[in-house]
């Protein structure tokens, strides 16, 4: 493009950028912005805010333990303590912080101008941030939580043993998974639709290729997760027996469903840790990283292998030899992909001329903690020391060994490698090292000693311990380098503080390789000049004047000739450029959602329920305004040019365009949830002979068929609306979707109409109860298809929906097969299955 | 590490001081296992170390993939299998027949509900106490009471959970007699931390009489006792009074603490814990005797007592 060489051109381009990116000010419209630069950082400090007053909780518990029999603080706030840090950190702190930086960085790496949703990232954010302070503010009232991170039933479920914390835990903090999933949604699609032409899977950076396993980890951990909480609240509001053995539940489904969260959470806070090492042990080694196909395959092995070791938290609950072995098995070959990963990092330094830096000292630091965690890891895993070290100070040394040296210090270390990237500043070189070796010296001095309290007979969760014990000098060890690590978090938080004061530096101060460094000190919001063509995992480093290209708009998409914010959207495997798609502009409407949204789980909290159902309504009325005014637009011609000839169209359906994979991953996720539940039905029924009770009406056979009946048919018929549709037979497809409506509803009626009249009461046993709410689950979701298919048929007759631009239909009907799948299986399961309906 | 196994150490609940089969095997494979650990730690920092000092092109593309492929893939493998292998064994419970003592335990907020089932002879309740044979297999049959529990004497086998609606089994054999404590390890309330008991492992013959004594009726009732209602929960054998909800009391006098593993038996102490057992033990389903006059309370207290 020759065109690039005139310097008016080049300069009006880059006005036209600069309008179309300018963020919103003003002291309320500011907080309307969806960038992902602005949205990222508010995330970031919010997500480090919540874990330094965490770490606070933790300096509390700490005084309390350093000396026996001590009484600072009472057995109930000590539970409130415990609970809190361990809830926060995990789910306020080490997951969000991961979506929060890689929705700054994601875009950077791949030279993209946002991520494919900006405003589903600030609906995340607000979620987050509304959820966040309900559960941390909720110690301020001694109300918080106390039944322990994992809230495990009957102690939490028994309404005379725990109070609102239980409630303020499932249902805050399932807002907060509602968020993260859609975090995770937007990721996916942003590493798999969004990359620059070129850059072929195998040419991501490496931090991409964890932010797509991780983001997947989550869509499939999480939903477990999710389907639990639903079944604890239905017990704890309602009194439906899941977990109350007296009444066929079993306190141990609760366990199966957390730790198959639970487990893969380890590593969804631990890989991005390893990802920030994949970026910067290149940078400072001056030389590729090595093994990269090795990298990918074994962070993806992780992932898969974290899926089936959650059992190994549940030793001790007394199972079959098989599974013990098994399950030990895994969690002992879970170590091999991650070994693989560090030593390919240990051979890069030891290939390449290390040059010695702050981020390269947390990146090493951390590597020798974490290496520590992971033998001691090893330990736990062999069942009978596990059967010794299980629920001890033991663990406790464990598991924090493993989330310093494999979360915290390198979030640190990749502070000091990408503050520049973010401010154009960097930091304390000085500050950096000394407050590394203080937390560093502190972290081992209050965790090692944990190893011996905990197998000199010390559990976990105690507010006290006598003296007798002989652990007194232990604990105290322990408390002076808890007070120490803080003193190192600290110093790093007093060099974040003077960052402000301190001039701009210069651009890509480590002399990296990667794409995200082109990013200048006076950044602008554009994200990128222009989308670059890829050749090299390190562009930077190996394409020839490629900085200077990409700035001088030599690339693709240079302008915003229409005024309108656009990033390019590339094929999932090589990507070649497919589209250029319009972006969504600052609005209020995710923070209205997010609080809408967050009003129906808070409100429930304390059983106001009319108004949640109220405040359910204003949440459907949000969703259905952002996307009638936000998605699916009709552009106003149907192509441009990107540059050097290649022309995309604006608008695109169906499987290559980003909508449709952002609503088939939220239904993958979804199913997992509905998995969930399927899984206590058959969990009941494999490990409880009385299950489903030999007196016991099941919802019948009739009703439950045809429920499935209807809803295959009305499947069936937006299925062919789709296709006639795309015919141009638009009056054949909005009566099938007239058609599918009345079938969805004649579902949804016919689904409850068999646990109903068969008057299953869901109270008295748990058969009648996981019947209901399987039932309930589907009738909710067909709720949802009815307002699919009639938003559709809407947007239809509004004209914002012609043949041509068809992407609502097709992303509907993702929803009807799903919603098709869930519809059989439960009323197979419920209807059908052996000794179900007698 | 010397050092802080000097600074902290007790005999009585750590798994470092086993006096059962089960524990001292795994007090062994501890020991295997922290010297690889050292080992394995030491070689990763000096390679670390190396790595970083080493200057640059010293290690060729291929040597590297060499080294990630043996230091990171195939040694790990070798290490982490042998490992498994030789710990299958120890995964298997402790061979059981039917001449073998039964012992019912029961995990309720915060103490355990005891009971001996000797194989010919009539079960004897007990609380807060367990003992056993030197020598011989006892097999403990663990349940949950009201939430969920977990059984845990560091020094003669690793822990088991007690759950609401299931039965877990918990083969032991002590291998010295003494007296030790055991633990809940499982997070189970306001006094999860204040929920112990004493154990005693005694000689067979030693422990025969004992539970011959322990099976026998008390030497009588009390007024006192009667007059508060304290039969409403607790049972005294041979005296009329038999609830079942709380601990039995028939040989109260005989254990060496109070309130679950966690005051010395002095009748100061039961006195006090008598009337206000909530300042003992936060969120105690016992209910305060506020209005008993002091002079009661230790009456009561050495009636108690004098049950042996």
């Amino acid at each position: 493009m020759s065109d690039q060489n005139d310097l008016t051109l080049r300069a009006e381009q880059e006005e036209r950028l600069r309008a179309v990116w300018k963020p919103p000010e003003g002291l309320f419209l500011r907080w309307t912005d969806v960038n992902n630069n602005r949205v990222g950082v508010w995330y970031t400090l919010t997500a480090f805010g919540f874990m330094l007053f965490a770490g606070v909780l933790a300096l509390i518990m700490r005084t309390q333990l350093a000396v026996p029999e001590n009484d600072l603080v009472s057995a109930n706030t000590f539970n409130q303590l415990f609970t809190l840090h361990g809830s926060m950190m995990m789910f306020l702190f080490a997951v969000p912080m991961f979506e929060a930086v890689s929705i700054i960085l994601l875009p950077q790496l791949l030279g993209a101008r946002d991520l494919p949703f900006p405003r589903l990232s600030a609906f995340g954010y607000w979620s987050f941030l509304l959820g966040g302070v309900f559960v941390g503010g909720s110690i301020f009232f001694n109300a918080a939580p106390d039944g322990g991170w994992f809230m495990y039933p009957p102690l939490t479920t028994r309404t005379d043993l725990s109070g609102l914390g239980a409630d303020i835990w499932m249902l805050g903090l399932s807002f907060i998974e509602v968020s993260s999933v859609a975090a995770a949604v937007e990721l996916i699609v942003g590493v798999l639709k969004c990359r620059p032409p070129g850059m072929r899977l195998n040419l991501m950076p490496l931090y991409a290729w964890y932010i797509l396993v991780v983001a997947v980890m989550i869509l499939f951990a999480f939903p477990p997760l999710i389907a639990g909480d639903l079944l604890f609240e239905m017990e704890r509001l309602l009194g439906w027996p899941f977990f109350d053995a007296a009444k066929g539940g079993d306190p141990l489904l609760w366990q199966h469903l957390f730790w198959i969260f639970g487990h893969p959470e380890v590593y969804i806070v631990f890989l991005p840790s390893i990802a920030l090492f994949a970026m910067l042990i290149p940078t400072f080694a001056q030389r590729h990283l090595l093994g990269y196909p090795w990298i990918v395959l074994a962070a993806v092995g992780t992932a898969f292998l974290s899926f089936g070791l959650w059992v190994h938290h549940m030793f001790a609950t007394g199972l079959p030899k098989i599974s013990l072995a098994f399950f030990s098995a895994a969690s002992e070959a879970v170590a091999i992909p991650t070994g693989i990963q560090v030593f390919a990092f240990i051979a890069t330094l030891w290939a390449g001329r290390v040059i010695w830096s702050t981020p390269l000292l947390y990146a090493v630091g951390s590597i020798a903690i974490f290496t520590i965690g992971g033998l001691t890891g090893v330990m736990v895993a062999i069942a009978p020391f596990d059967w010794q070290a299980h629920d001890t100070y033991f663990v406790v040394a464990h598991l924090h060994y493993v989330l310093i040296g494999g979360t915290l210090l390198p979030l640190f270390g990749g502070l000091y490698y990408y503050w520049p990237l973010i401010t154009g500043k960097k930091l304390s070189d000085r500050i950096g090292r000394i407050a590394f070796w203080v937390m560093f010296a502190g972290a081992n001095l209050a965790f090692f000693p944990m190893h011996l309290s905990g197998l000199e007979g010390m559990p976990r969760r105690v507010f006290t311990y006598p003296a007798e014990l002989g652990i007194g000098g232990l604990n105290m060890a322990s408390t002076v380098g808890a007070y120490l690590f803080a003193t190192g978090v600290l110093m790093v938080c007093i060099d974040l503080a003077l960052s402000p004061t301190r001039p701009k530096g210069v651009r890509n101060p480590w002399n990296a390789g990667t794409l995200e460094w082109l990013a200048k000190p006076e950044d602008e919001n554009w994200g990128i000049r222009s989308v670059p063509l890829i050749e090299s995992r390190y562009p930077i480093w190996d394409q020839k004047d490629f900085v200077a290209k990409v700035d001088e708009g030599r690339f693709f998409l240079p302008d915003a000739e229409e005024m309108k914010r656009e990033t390019i959207v590339t094929t999932v495997l090589d990507a070649r450029p497919l589209q250029v798609v319009r972006l969504g502009t600052p609005s209020f409407i995710p923070m209205a959602t997010a609080v809408a949204l967050g009003s129906v789980f808070i409100l429930t909290t304390y059983h106001l329920y009319w108004w949640s159902l109220a405040g359910a309504f204003v949440t459907l009325g949000c969703v259905l305004t952002w996307l009638w005014t936000g998605t699916a637009i009709i552009p106003e011609k149907p192509e441009k040019s990107i540059g050097h000839g290649i022309v995309v169209p604006l608008y695109i359906s169906g499987p290559s365009a980003s909508g449709w994979w952002a609503m088939f991953i939220t239904m993958l996720a979804d199913a997992t949830a509905f998995s969930g539940l399927v899984f206590g039905y058959y969990f009941y029924w494999t490990v409880h002979p009385d299950f489903p009770p030999p007196d016991a009406t099941g919802p019948g056979v009739f009703w439950p068929m045809v429920a499935m009946g209807t809803q295959l048919a009305s499947w069936a018929a937006t299925v062919v609306a789709r296709e006639v549709h795309a015919r141009g037979q638009v009056l054949a497809a909005r009566s099938l979707l007239i058609v599918g409506i009345v079938l969805t509803l004649a579902s949804l009626l016919a689904g409850l109409a068999g646990p109903w009249f068969t008057g299953l009461n869901p109270s008295e046993h748990v058969y009648p109860a996981i019947v209901w709410v399987l039932a309930i689950w589907t009738a909710a979701h067909a709720g949802v298809g009815v307002i699919c298919q009639g938003y559709t048929l809407a947007r239809s007759i509004a004209g914002r929906m012609t043949p041509r631009y068809d992407a609502d239909l097709r992303n509907i009907t993702v929803f009807m097969h799903f919603l098709a799948l869930t519809a059989v299986v439960t009323y197979a399961t419920i209807g059908l299955f052996p000794g179900a309906s007698s | 590490m010397a050092t802080l196994s000097l600074a902290g150490c007790n005999r009585h609940q750590s798994a470092l001081a086993p006096f059962g089969v089960e524990a001292s095997s795994t007090r062994d494979l501890t020991i295997i296992l922290l010297i690889g650990a050292v080992v394995i730690a030491v070689a990763m920092s000096l390679l670390i170390r190396h790595a970083i000092r080493t200057p640059g092109e010293r290690l060729t593309h291929r040597q590297g993939m060499k080294l990630v492929l043996w230091a990171g893939g195939v040694v790990p493998t070798i290490l982490l299998f042998t490992l498994l292998v030789t710990s299958l064994p120890a995964m298997r419970p402790l061979p059981t027949s039917r001449a073998d003592l039964t012992i019912n335990v029961e995990g309720e907020q915060f103490w355990w509900r005891v009971a001996y089932r000797p194989p010919n002879a009539a079960r004897v309740v007990s609380a807060n106490e367990v003992r056993v044979p030197v020598g011989r297999t006892v097999a403990l049959k663990l349940m949950g009471g009201d939430v969920i529990h977990s059984f845990w004497i560091p020094g003669l086998a690793g822990k088991m959970d007690m759950i609401p609606g299931r039965t877990n089994t918990l083969v032991v054999r002590a291998t010295k007699p003494g007296r030790f404590r055991g633990v809940c390890t499982e997070f189970c309330g306001l006094s999860h931390a204040l929920m112990a008991f004493d154990v005693v492992a005694m000689e067979p013959a030693a422990f025969d009489r004992w539970l011959a004594a322990e099976a026998k009726p008390a030497a009588g009732g009390n007024a006192l006792f009667a007059q508060y209602g304290c039969g409403g929960c607790h049972a005294i054998r041979g005296t009329g009074e038999a609830g079942a909800i709380g601990p039995d009391l028939t040989h109260f006098g005989a254990r060496q603490t109070l309130a679950a593993g966690v005051l010395p038996m002095t009748t100061a102490n039961v006195a006090s814990f008598i009337r206000h057992p909530e300042k003992t033990k936060p969120g105690v389903r016992m209910p305060a005797f506020d209005h008993m006059p002091p002079a009661d309370a230790v009456a009561l207290a050495r009636y108690l007592q004098g049950l042996k």
